[in-house]
């Protein structure tokens, strides 16, 4: 009976839709996920291609991944923040005043060797303050840190009366010049870039193996939503800032280590900016709720990559900004169109 | 007989392979109110869309106004044709003064500038002759909701249409205004105006309608005149089957008997509630009822601690609890369902399987805090077969599930704390009607299972079909109390009469 060959085609093609819906769906997954990786890759051939051959080298990479550490360190917590909606502009004054705290205890004999838990306690004690403001005055993160970005600069510099503090004989300086040597004569990775990894590590955990992480996705996608679901938004949000600062005092204690030397003024001065840079490449939403720290690592290695390739390239100072800028709304822009085609069809 | 104002025949349209109308025939005379109702997805905001020309009907219909046909090509050719819609969501700019917004986009200028008192004055006769209460010059940010309604309103008279379309005009509404706003709408019917009124209320329906016309799924399933409208007729039509299978209701709530498993006494807020007592025992369904702004959520939010108690406290199974956070009424075994899953319920970027997790991840969870994804995925794959949830796999985003099975997830969530008490706000909004049949179905299935189940709910039909006892609220208090009987089923009228206070409906 024609009938029932039409009822039984009508009954098979929901299966078929789903399946398709299923696939669409694993590939859209895909795509975000692979993210700005085909940008970074293209990025490092293209500079490997242009420079004659020394982009690919174990002496560059090291010195790429060296400069790339900080960033990824102060990313990696501007990543908690953002993915709840929030903002972290203070972690680079954070930082300079953490690398100072840490200078100024690495000159008393006695406590010389707590310098490195001291800094990142400094950045810790910051970024818990700011989250107070936030999490419990309800204060705009944009307003609340903006304000710290000023005010902790004016701490760094009244911590060493403004002027440059040097301790040639800072304990552990080993993490901010040595190297851990994989195979001897062959492969060794910088001591900065290990901690770096360590932390993307440790916050992928965080993000994607406790409860904690799924509530900081859930107050980023909705935050009155957790609140209604018995979520303490509060105490995410206090979470989340005091990661960042304390990343930030951390990343104080890497670049501290790095110099043998701190400046209130000058350390640190818009770290945020690539920070952010860094995690909106990644494609972290800026609304908060969706992203990954994995981008975060890919988006602080184009940044680090550019700024290299361009060195390598001869590229003059003035116009490595523009193209640096030009790269990054050019590569945002490419992701956006990308998800927006694999959600049309 | 007059000539219609309003004739659609065969009007269609599709969207790629969806039919969201088919072979619509509408007809409107001036001077009548034609109450349009259906599901939705039905096509009721479609046809609307149609008629103010954001959407071009397929080809073949046909639209004529005053017996002439007309073609509308944009936005705003329904307008200018003398067709005036007004949306739930207001469109008025609240920056803007009253006259501003009635003349937005056709300012009055003198040299290229505003001549703000000739609009104003051009604007005082409409708004003396709709009643209201407030000047031209005044800023729409200071009015009141029914106020807003009214500033529309004024817009479509100053336009000088000759049909105006409301869709769903009560929702933001208080009683008191929702009352002038039936007495201003009768006063422009009474001007010879074709009102074409959205609603889902039935009791709005009754009040107002002269006719009331039918959609389900894109087709016209029927016209009513007034002394046909009663409300099993349109509930068969809207549903297209009978009520009795619609509404399943099992649960024996004779059992009941003993303590009640919820007790709020005299709980008030200073402002929406107050002083409201109720009780709920376990097994049993209570409805409760009442107009929208008689303070139904905002009590359901005290409960929960959504919202702080001036007055009163809340007891479960005898004992007084404290809750002051909505986290704590889950660990008190009191879960709520919001009205608003979207706003306030749904992560719509987050998987099911996070969703349906969510409130008991902290229970679950292993050393404290690292997460136990067997038991979450279990968990998920369970809830999505009993709860009967259509979506492709449970990694699948939760916003792009259908209403119904957005519902269902967030359900799951609140299921997954094991409640004793589950209060449901609304439980069917936006949802379709096979959707709605299964979630009436959990609802039974919860109640002989023993859970204490609270339904708010503005749907009459609903509160009769499911609930063992309906309480109503009016005004911030509790106007009284309604319990089924074996001879007696509960009666919509008299909820009606409690919830608007009159001991008559002008039906």
């Amino acid at each position: 009976m024609p009938d029932d060959g039409a009822s039984a085609k009508a009954a098979a093609a929901p299966g078929l839709v789903a399946a398709q819906e299923t696939r669409r769906q694993r590939t859209r997954l895909l795509i975000r996920s692979a993210g700005m990786l085909p940008v970074l890759v293209l990025l490092c051939i293209g500079f490997h291609l242009l420079s004659d051959g020394r982009f690919f080298t174990a002496q560059n990479l090291g010195i790429v991944v060296q400069q790339a550490a900080v960033n990824t360190v102060l990313a990696a917590g501007m990543t908690f923040v953002i993915l709840t909606g929030g903002i972290d502009l203070s972690v680079g004054s954070i930082l300079a005043a953490s690398a100072m705290a840490g200078l100024i205890i690495s000159k008393f004999p006695d406590l010389g060797a707590l310098w490195l838990p001291a800094a990142v306690l400094t950045g810790a004690l910051f970024g818990i303050l700011n989250g107070g403001f936030i999490a419990l005055l309800r204060l705009p993160p944009f307003i609340v840190t903006l304000g710290s970005l000023t005010a902790v600069r004016g701490v760094a510099r009244l911590l060493g009366a403004d002027t440059t503090v040097f301790n040639s004989e800072i304990p552990y300086a080993f993490i901010g010049n040595g190297s851990l040597t994989l195979i001897p004569g062959v492969l060794s990775i910088p001591w900065l870039w290990v901690i770096a990894l360590l932390v993307i590590v440790v916050a992928w955990l965080v993000l994607r193996r406790t409860v904690l992480g799924v509530h900081i996705y859930a107050v980023g996608g909705n935050e009155s939503a957790a609140r209604l679901a018995g979520i303490k938004v509060w105490a995410v949000l206090l979470f989340v800032y005091g990661v960042s600062g304390l990343l930030a005092g951390l990343g104080g204690a890497m670049q501290a280590a790095r110099l043998y030397a701190a400046n209130g003024l000058q350390l640190g001065q818009s770290y945020e900016l690539d920070a952010i840079t860094a995690v909106i490449l990644g494609g972290t939403s800026f609304v908060g709720g969706i992203g990954s720290i994995w981008g975060t690592l890919v988006g602080a290695l184009i940044i680090a990559v550019l700024s290299n390739g361009l060195i390598l390239t001869g590229v003059s100072d003035v116009w490595q900004y523009v193209i640096k800028g030009l790269v990054i709304i050019g590569a945002v822009a490419l992701d956006r169109y990308r998800l927006q085609g694999s959600a049309r069809t | 007989m007059i000539d219609p104002i309003l004739e659609m025949r065969r009007v269609s349209k599709s969207f790629f392979s969806i039919k969201a109308l088919r072979g619509v025939d509408l007809t409107v005379y001036p001077g009548e109110i034609h109450a349009l109702m259906g599901e939705n997805g039905a096509g009721k905001s479609t046809l609307m869309k149609i008629l103010s020309g954001a959407y071009r009907p397929d080809p073949g219909g046909e639209i004529r106004i005053e017996g002439k046909p007309v073609h509308f090509n944009g936005p705003h050719a329904g307008r200018a044709a003398g067709i005036s819609i007004i949306y739930q969501e207001l469109s008025l700019a609240p920056n803007l003064s009253v006259a501003q917004n009635i003349y937005l986009g056709r300012e009055v200028s003198r040299f290229g500038v505003l001549a703000r008192e000739a609009m104003e004055a051009g604007v005082g006769p409409i708004l003396e002759r709709l009643g209201a209460d407030f000047a031209p010059s005044t800023l729409v940010a200071g009015l009141s909701m029914g106020q807003r309604q009214l500033v529309e309103i004024a817009r479509a008279l100053h336009a000088r249409s000759k049909i105006l379309i409301m869709d769903e005009p009560t929702t933001a509404l208080s009683a008191g205004e929702s009352e002038r706003l039936f007495g201003l709408i009768r006063r422009l019917r009474a001007e010879g105006l074709a009102i074409i009124y959205i609603s889902h209320r039935m009791d709005e329906v009754y009040a107002l309608g002269d006719r009331v016309t039918v959609l389900r799924d894109g087709t016209l399933v029927g016209s009513l005149d007034k002394p046909e409208i009663r409300a099993d007729t349109i509930v068969r039509l809207m549903v297209g089957r009978d009520v009795s299978s619609f509404y399943k209701k099992e649960h024996d709530p004779s059992a009941v008997h003993g303590a009640p498993v919820l007790a709020a006494v005299d709980i008030a807020d200073g402002r929406r509630v107050k002083g409201c007592s109720l009780t709920v025992h376990a097994g049993e369904v209570v409805g409760l009822a009442g107009l929208v702004g008689a303070g139904r959520t905002e009590l359901a939010h005290l409960i929960i601690g959504a919202a702080a108690k001036t007055a009163g406290h809340v007891e479960i199974e005898g004992h007084s609890v404290d809750i002051g956070t909505p986290g704590e009424a889950l660990e008190a075994g009191i879960a709520y369902l919001t009205e608003d899953r979207k706003a306030l319920g749904l992560f719509l970027d987050m998987s099911c399987l996070d969703n349906i997790n969510l409130a008991v991840l902290g229970r679950d969870a292993r050393l404290g805090g690292i997460l136990d994804r067997d038991k979450a995925r279990d968990r998920a794959r369970k809830a999505f077969a009993a709860l009967g949830i259509r979506a492709a796999d449970i990694r699948v985003a939760a916003g792009s599930l259908s209403g119904g099975n957005q519902q269902k997830v967030l359900l799951s969530r609140l299921l997954a704390t094991t409640p004793k008490v589950l209060i449901l706000d609304e439980p069917t909004r936006g949802v379709d009607v096979g959707a709605k049949s299964e979630i009436y179905s959990i609802i039974d299935n919860l109640a002989k299972a023993g859970t204490a189940v609270l339904v708010i709910s503005s749907d009459l039909p609903e509160i009769i079909g499911i609930c063992d006892r309906v309480i109503v609220m009016r005004a911030g208090l509790i106007a009284g109390e309604i319990k089924r009987t074996a001879t007696a089923p509960l009666d919509q009228e008299q909820i009606m009469a409690l919830a608007t206070g009159m001991e008559q409906l002008d039906a």
